[in-house]
């Protein structure tokens, strides 16, 4: 009798707060998974480097008996502000995925707006292309353009077999190896949101611009691309934020000759040892990525409340 | 200067404004439009009206160019526009779903069109804000399309496609998304604006009473042709054929034998008893011949005495009555067998029992040779 009572009681419960229940799972997955290591990455870039396991000096330091002595030091940023080396790898990280980001979205529009008009079974068969990729580890796929780009690659070998070529270009090891690497890893993360955005397109607003006059270029530029911005803007994050700290297309495609700051970063917490300049070189890629994209937001929040 | 004839179709020679020359339209195997010519004048307030389905749209999309005929021609003024883009196009359209651009407010999707033509900005200015006071938006003009209520929003629809004085404005069921009420009320403003604007419409409708109040003509569509096209009045009163004649109003349909023939002066007699009718047709219909009678249910009179001014009377008990207020709808089963449909006017209110016509009450019904519509078989 009471067995059923509180189940019941649980079920009313479960039933009035199930909102803040569902809610409250990503929440907690946030807090756990992002929030957390945020603020041990953060702690750790606020020590100083010692030889010792770990490598760092604790933030209260007990070892003066009584209360603790906190022990905060910024000298780890101001060192990365210092040395020219971290600012031009996080200005060199930033171009790249720029750049990256650019191209995916020259490449991935046009592919995603072919698909949202190609009828019926093809669509689906285009889609699944698009998402096939994933099927295989990213890393095979990273290796299999390093054989591709290789000086005795396939490429190479091809061009010069029709004779374009008398002797291998450098390909692999370089930053258009790395374009390469990082476009075609990521253009699935472009196209797709906009394939989303585009579904919901109402195809007659770009008959009614027709209609009004508008020639297809000048409905492309005054109908389409603002209604399609929400997927741009979407497909963009999702290929700048990752690009920024992508380390292992670098690392493989680009060698030692491209400098981004998630090579930067390996080193410092592997070959240096020096986990609290690694944290804040961390740290501060945070900052440089969350930031914008929080005024991004403010703007646009403002922008929703001006509107209605 | 001849004045424009209110009614150019019904003069020999004139010269039509829109000509569709045997199009048909073809999706892979599917013919949705099937050879068909109509001719439409300047001025018209044209309907095109059919089930879904039938073609109209496919019609109407031809017309504004984002279709082109498989075969056949079409020109508009005088201009062949078969092959012409959309853009490029003296027609604007206004669309079912109203197709506003929701990230432009009411103002910038009316001067939209205007900017495409290279109109400069203080012309834009003033149209758009003549076409905001034409449709009473005057205060709307900086809201978005989806602040506005869904009648407001077909209002800048109108807006958006008459302000480039087209030579033609298409519309694509343009009262379907409003409720009854407004429909009605906007059915007579779209009649106004046609009217002050002076531009030819061509409307699809699915809604035979909207086609009805709206058009000077109206072509019915059916399996991509034109089933019939003439005036309202003439389409209700003289259906072609048991498909309109069902489709347009409603209709008893009764299935007959031409017995005898005087001219025009025709006996029918009952396909399954020894009813004998009166009818007056031009229907070239023999002796022998089975055909169809048709009854508008309003044309037949009801009454508890007999009505001996009728040339056809029928004796009949009501098994059904559905009272409407100003009229009210009687299924009568008759003595020859058929179940006939009666619409009265209630023009007397009557309380008590005795005078009003009730459930299983005999009735007589009567109507006239010249109310009976014989169809084409």
């Amino acid at each position: 009798m009471s067995i059923s009572k509180t189940h019941a009681g649980f079920g009313n419960w479960l039933q009035s707060r199930w909102q803040t229940v569902v809610s409250g799972i990503p929440f907690f997955w946030l807090l756990l998974f992002f929030l957390a290591p945020f603020f041990i990455v953060l702690k750790i870039s606020l020590a100083e480097s010692i030889i010792a396991s770990p490598p760092f000096t604790r933030l209260l330091d007990w070892s003066g008996g009584g209360l603790p002595t906190l022990k905060v030091s910024i000298d780890n940023f101001a060192y990365m502000w210092e040395d020219s080396l971290y600012v031009r790898t996080y200005l060199s990280s930033l171009k790249i995925a720029f750049v990256s980001t650019v191209l995916c979205l020259l490449i991935g529009y046009p592919m995603a707006y072919a698909i949202v008009k190609a009828e019926g079974t093809t669509r689906y068969i285009l889609l699944l292309l698009i998402i096939l990729p994933f099927w295989t580890s990213f890393l095979l796929r990273v290796y299999a353009w390093m054989g591709l780009l290789a000086d005795q690659g396939t490429l190479n070998s091809f061009l010069i077999w029709i004779g374009v070529i008398e002797k291998p270009i450098r390909l692999l090891y370089s930053q258009f190896a790395v374009y390469v690497g990082i476009v075609y890893t990521y253009l699935p993360f472009m196209i797709l949101p906009l394939y989303a955005n585009m579904e919901k397109l109402d195809i007659s607003l770009q008959e009614a611009a027709a209609d009004l006059g508008a020639k297809p270029v000048a409905g492309f530029f005054t109908v389409t691309l603002p209604l399609t911005l929400p997927g741009i803007i979407a497909g963009s994050l999702l290929v700048f934020i990752p690009a920024t700290g992508e380390f292992v297309i670098p690392d493989l495609l680009g060698g030692g000759n491209v400098l981004m700051i998630g090579r930067v970063l390996y080193s410092e917490f592997n070959a240096n040892h020096d986990w609290p300049v690694a944290s804040a070189v961390a740290i501060a890629l945070v900052i440089v990525l969350v930031v914008p994209m929080m005024l991004y937001h403010k703007v646009q929040a403002a922008e929703a409340l001006r509107e209605s | 200067m001849n004045q424009a004839s209110a009614y150019p179709w019904r003069e020999a020679g004139a010269t039509p404004f829109i000509s569709i020359k045997n199009v048909t339209k073809r999706f892979g195997n599917f013919t949705a439009v099937d050879d068909i010519s109509l001719d439409i004048y300047k001025g018209e307030l044209f309907g095109l009206l059919g089930g879904s389905g039938c073609g109209k749209t496919t019609l109407l999309r031809m017309l504004a160019g984002f279709e082109t005929p498989t075969t056949g021609s079409i020109s508009i003024d005088g201009a062949d526009m078969t092959d012409v883009p959309p853009y490029e196009r003296p027609v604007n359209m206004m669309f079912q779903s109203y197709a506003l651009f929701p990230h432009m407010s009411v103002e910038k999707n009316i001067a939209y069109g205007l900017k495409r033509d290279g109109v400069k900005g203080a012309e834009v200015k003033e149209r758009v804000a003549d076409m905001l006071s034409m449709v009473e938006l005057g205060d709307f003009g900086k809201r978005k399309p989806r602040q506005l209520s869904g009648g407001q929003r077909q209002r800048v629809a109108l807006a958006r496609a008459l302000v480039k004085r087209p030579k033609v404005l298409l519309l694509d069921e343009p009262l379907a998304a409003l409720d009854k009420r407004l429909r009605e009320q906007t059915q007579f403003e779209l009649m106004n604006i046609q009217d002050r604007t002076g531009v030819t419409f061509v409307v699809v409708t699915h809604d035979q009473e909207e086609a009805m109040t709206l058009s000077t003509r109206i072509a019915v569509m059916d399996a991509g042709k034109f089933m019939q096209i003439g005036e309202p009045a003439d389409i209700y009163e003289n259906p072609a054929t048991r498909y309109i004649a069902n489709f347009i109003g409603s209709a008893n349909l009764i299935p007959v034998t031409v017995i005898d023939r005087q001219q025009d002066k025709l006996r029918l007699q009952h396909e399954s008893s020894d009813t004998v009718f009166e009818a007056i047709s031009d229907q070239p219909a023999a002796v022998g011949d089975n055909t169809t009678l048709a009854l508008r249910p309003e044309k037949i009179l009801i009454d508890k005495s007999p009505l001996p001014d009728c040339d056809n009377n029928v004796q009949g008990t009501v098994k059904e009555i559905a009272y409407l207020g100003k009229i009210s709808t009687y299924r009568v089963v008759t003595a020859f067998g058929e179940t006939l449909e009666v619409t009265a006017p209630n023009q007397v209110r009557t309380s008590g029992a005795g005078h009003r016509i009730e459930w299983d009450d005999q009735v007589y019904l009567g109507w006239s040779s010249y109310s009976a519509i014989l169809l084409s078989s």
